[in-house]
């Protein structure tokens, strides 16, 4: 559809003028230009999900043949008298067709046409060598089934999904209470605090690991989830920062109102700020979910002795490890049950994520 | 002075500032615990010399590590693989996230909230399965990338497993990320006044008068936020060639990378006061540069809330 100038409705005139209509098919051809480069960009952007998801459904033998297509493809055959025969592409008087190979030869082959066997065998002149064989599409499962089992999938996910659920429930609790005490209350010092909580971002995680992981060594932590989970209930910087953003958009008339009623500060939170806050509070929860289900390195370092305990990152790279490159299906498929997850939970919450993200990287 | 002129606090204030501190304490409390001491805890550390194991007794050993860092050549390599790997990745951790807004933020695009969910999606993919899924598209036979090299009659390189390739096959692997930075971008073009564009085009500006004039000095806060994140990321990174090659620095030492030299005494040998120096450094390097920044920045960043001198 073209998109002309805007003009008025009623008195249109019968005859665009040229100089409009040059514009507007200027402007077409450019937006056309535009979004195909964009369309171009992106497919190769996401065409690594798809060679994975590809892979994921072959076998290697599948995979290692010779000009393997880009699907699942395996060399069909056909059943003749009891036996199986290779099916190949077969040039018979101008036209292509799929022909099974019964009886190879040097120089003449004979074939069975598998629509009509009862035909019986016909010869052709010519080295059957040079045929290209025909390709049935055949994906397996068994990628899935075997890594379902051999990366302890269920364990794994389980672990994940409940570091990640309880860590949320410490992030937005903790966050919450945090950010209504920036955004709400008047104390010293309250600019200075608020600066350290945000110059935590920039700090390297590093310069706080050797003391913190001996520490919780010496607590016997390490091997338990507590390291991962503990901290969560202490408040993090970027969520504490997009709350505090969006408690202060809250007008302060009804907290007044209740402080009037004789609610306390707690009160006032909980009836009166927490409702008109679910959005942010739920992209806080998102954030959490996401990070949580990707991080790699508190795991690998808390609980790399204890594999039954490991989340799906983790086990996803120790699998990849172990397992040699000939079996790329396998770790495709490990892979893409690892990203899943993430993958529908932003797609469904895609508008109030993106929104979060331009808090806190702009407005900061 | 100050402390005579300010009045007593009234008993309301009183009240709100303590509960203001109650609200705040679970902060308080968890930067105190998890970065304070941790960081105080470091830096004394380095002076001492605790193992994990402590076989031998704990000592107060002056600046010993300090001297064994400058003369730990690993050191000084590893840097120098992190800043020849910052010298590549960093513009296209800054150029490519704002060239995808500029072109997401195109008015002649359709789509265009389409093609923003699909461009950040990938940003959500734990970044264990991208290195996977992208290692795939790497390998130099069956991969994608070389394949389609091969169409356009390029042979193209062993990207992982060739010293001279294997950045430029890392900053392909990272190129995911780049999702965050769209956004960020993209809110920032869209933060860009319409009259500046029409009084350039007035002036006679074409597009790239336009960006050049317009778009890259309104946008020089938000570039320089980039690049300020990117340093200190960059600075940090070893979890791709952990992951790739568990660490060990192939090929040829080209991915022995600082951080992966700090988590391999801390882990693998478990050297916790040199690990600790190791850290300390990496964090005085990283206060160094974003600090050439920040005062870099009164040249080429434009804050359109100041009133401009020249």
């Amino acid at each position: 559809m073209t998109v002309t100038a805007q003009r008025p409705i009623p008195a249109l005139p019968l005859q665009k003028t040229r100089a409009v209509r040059r514009r507007s098919r200027r402007e077409t051809r450019n937006s056309f230009l535009v979004t195909f480069f964009a369309v171009v960009l992106i497919a190769g952007f996401l065409s690594p999900l798809l060679r994975s998801f590809a892979l994921s459904f072959q076998t290697p033998e599948q995979i290692s043949q010779v000009g393997a297509p880009l699907w699942p493809a395996s060399p069909r055959t056909f059943t003749y008298n009891g036996r199986d025969y290779p099916v190949y592409k077969v040039p018979i008087n101008g036209v292509t067709r799929e022909m099974a190979l019964v009886k190879k030869g040097r120089t003449e082959s004979q074939f069975v046409d598998p629509t009509n066997a009862g035909a019986g065998v016909v010869a052709w002149q010519g080295g059957w060598r040079t045929l290209e064989p025909a390709l049935t599409f055949a994906p397996t499962f068994d990628n899935y089934t075997n890594v379902w089992s051999l990366l302890n999938y269920p364990r794994l996910l389980f672990n994940t999904a409940a570091i990640a659920v309880i860590g949320l429930i410490g992030t937005v609790v903790s966050c919450t209470l945090v950010a209504y005490g920036f955004a709400r209350f008047r104390f010293p010092g309250r600019g200075f605090l608020f600066l350290i909580l945000i110059s935590t971002i920039f700090l390297p995680a590093a310069v706080t690991l050797v003391p913190t992981y001996t520490i919780f060594v010496k607590l016997g932590w390490v091997g338990t989830w507590l390291p991962l989970l503990v901290p969560t209930f202490f408040a993090n910087a970027y969520d504490v920062f997009l709350l505090r953003q969006y408690l202060l958009t809250i007008p302060r008339e009804m907290d007044e109102a209740a402080a009037i009623d004789g609610a306390g500060p707690l009160r006032t939170l909980i009836s009166v700020i927490v409702p008109q806050a679910w959005p942010v509070i739920i992209a806080v929860a998102i954030f959490h979910l996401v990070y949580s289900w990707n991080d790699f390195f508190a795991p690998l370092i808390y609980l790399s002795t204890k594999p039954d305990l490991q989340t799906l990152a983790v086990g996803l790279a120790t699998f990849s490890a172990n397992r040699s490159a000939q079996e790329p299906g396998l770790i495709q498929a490990g892979t893409l049950m690892t990203l899943i997850v993430p993958v529908i939970l932003f797609l469904m919450f895609q508008r109030v994520f993106m929104r979060g993200v331009v808090i806190t990287g702009v407005e900061k | 002075m100050i402390a005579l002129r300010r009045p007593r606090m009234s008993r309301l204030a009183w009240h709100e500032a303590r509960s203001g501190l109650l609200f705040l304490s679970p902060w308080i409390i968890g930067f105190l615990a998890f970065t304070l001491i941790p960081v105080i805890a470091t830096l004394a550390f380095t002076f001492t010399n605790i193992t994990l194991s402590q076989d031998v007794p704990l000592r107060f050993v002056g600046l010993d590590n300090y001297l064994a860092l400058f003369r730990d050549p690993q050191v000084w390599e590893s840097l120098l693989v992190t800043f020849k790997f910052a010298a590549i990745s960093l513009p296209v951790a800054v150029i490519l996230p704002f060239a995808v807004a500029l072109l997401l933020n195109s008015r002649s695009l359709r789509g265009s909230a389409l093609f923003r969910v699909l461009f950040f999606m990938p940003y959500v993919v734990p970044f264990v399965a991208g290195v996977l899924i992208w290692s795939q598209m790497l390998n130099s036979d069956t991969g994608w990338i070389n394949g389609f090299l091969g169409l356009v009659g390029i042979q193209g390189p062993d990207w992982l497993n060739d010293a001279g390739w294997v950045y430029p096959g890392l900053v392909i692997i990272g190129v995911w990320g780049i999702g965050g930075g769209i956004i960020v971008n993209q809110a920032g073009l869209k933060g860009i006044p319409t009259e500046l564009y029409d009084a350039a085009r007035i002036d006679g500006a074409g597009w790239w008068g336009q960006l050049r004039h317009v778009t890259l000095p309104m946008m020089s806060p938000v570039i320089f936020y980039t690049l300020v994140l990117g340093v200190v990321e960059v600075l940090q990174y070893f979890l791709v060639p952990l992951v790739l090659n568990q660490g060990a620095g192939e090929p040829g030492g080209a991915t022995r990378f600082y951080n992966l030299y700090l988590y391999k005494t801390f882990f693998a040998f478990q050297e916790m006061s040199y690990g600790a120096t190791l850290a300390w450094l990496l964090f005085l390097i990283t206060l160094a540069i974003t600090g050439v920044l920040f005062w870099s920045a009164r040249y080429w960043v434009y804050y359109a809330g100041e009133s401009s001198s020249s």
